[in-house]
């Protein structure tokens, strides 16, 4: 499985945002994931990367919150909705666990 | 130059999107919020905010929002849109433009939301941010609070700065 974390220094939730994963990875027993890390410097770097907002997580490509069609690609931080409703700069840490799973779940069966 | 705590806080003129004209000179405390409508940190501290600004309506206390974001690279921060969501959501402060980012500029403001609250004299007495944790409701915005308490009682709040965090003030290039 390849988890990749997109952040931009705008944003200071890029650590916090890392643990969470970290965590995930390691509460579902899935230790030998390493987690990387991609700087988007530049708006090129965005438009190249599909990039929505830091801190955006991808599991084997993926988007761990599929974006929503108005979202715009730039330098910014990402708005994530917790599920019970709060907006938040880091994704709820359920979505989190879940999408880790699902990839997991596919790795096994694939 | 960055204000410190005590210095006369610069004076401003700007318009709200009611077509309404605030300047930082009040005969109360004056709360102003540097945020906008596109970072996850100013919307997850806005209820909070929000609750402040009701809180403390009835003691004399003003909280005034200000955007300064540069519009042409983040729409979302437009006047327009700035309209729109006071016109969407229940607003009690209202909500300013900076267009030409002067006041964010004469503030030294960083990041959305950046905090700073303002004596009867205009003197700075807190900047900073509205509590420790963007993430938790309960946190209630209680060091600005706190220092609004202080402020009311005519005294210095106990803890006049804290690290503002947020997203970085979209500055024009």
């Amino acid at each position: 499985m390849n988890v990749e974390l997109l952040w931009w220094e705008g944003c200071p939730s890029t650590e916090r945002a890392l643990e969470m994963v970290r965590e995930a990875i390691s509460e579902l027993g899935l230790p030998e994931i390493e987690v990387h890390t991609r700087e988007i410097v530049t708006e090129d770097d965005a438009r190249d990367a599909g990039f929505i907002g830091s801190p955006t997580i991808l599991i084997d490509g993926a988007d761990l919150v599929p974006a929503a069609a108005v979202e715009q690609i730039g330098l910014s931080c990402r708005v994530y909705r917790r599920r019970d409703g709060r907006i938040s700069p880091t994704p709820d840490p359920d979505d989190l666990r879940e999408a880790l799973e699902r990839a997991a779940r596919a790795e096994v069966n694939s | 130059m960055s204000l410190t705590i005590g210095d006369t806080a610069p004076d401003f003129q700007l318009s709200d999107t009611e077509g309404g004209t605030w300047s930082a000179t009040g005969s109360g405390a004056t709360v102003l919020v540097f945020t906008c409508n596109h970072c996850p940190y100013a919307l997850a501290w806005h209820d909070r905010i929000a609750e402040v600004a009701r809180d403390y309506a009835e003691r004399g206390v003003r909280v005034l929002a200000i955007n300064a974001n540069d519009a042409e690279r983040y729409p979302r921060d437009s006047f327009e849109a700035m309209k729109d969501r006071v016109g969407r959501e229940d607003w009690p402060m209202p909500y300013l433009y900076d267009a030409t980012q002067e006041v964010a500029r004469a503030y030294d403001a960083k990041v959305t939301p950046d905090v700073f609250v303002l004596d009867g004299e205009r003197r700075l007495r807190y900047r900073g941010a509205p509590d420790s944790d963007y993430d938790d409701p309960r946190a209630g915005a209680v060091w600005l609070r706190e220092a609004l308490d202080a402020v009311l009682r005519g005294e210095e709040p106990a803890r006049a700065e804290t690290k503002p965090v947020g997203c970085s003030i979209k500055w024009k290039s």
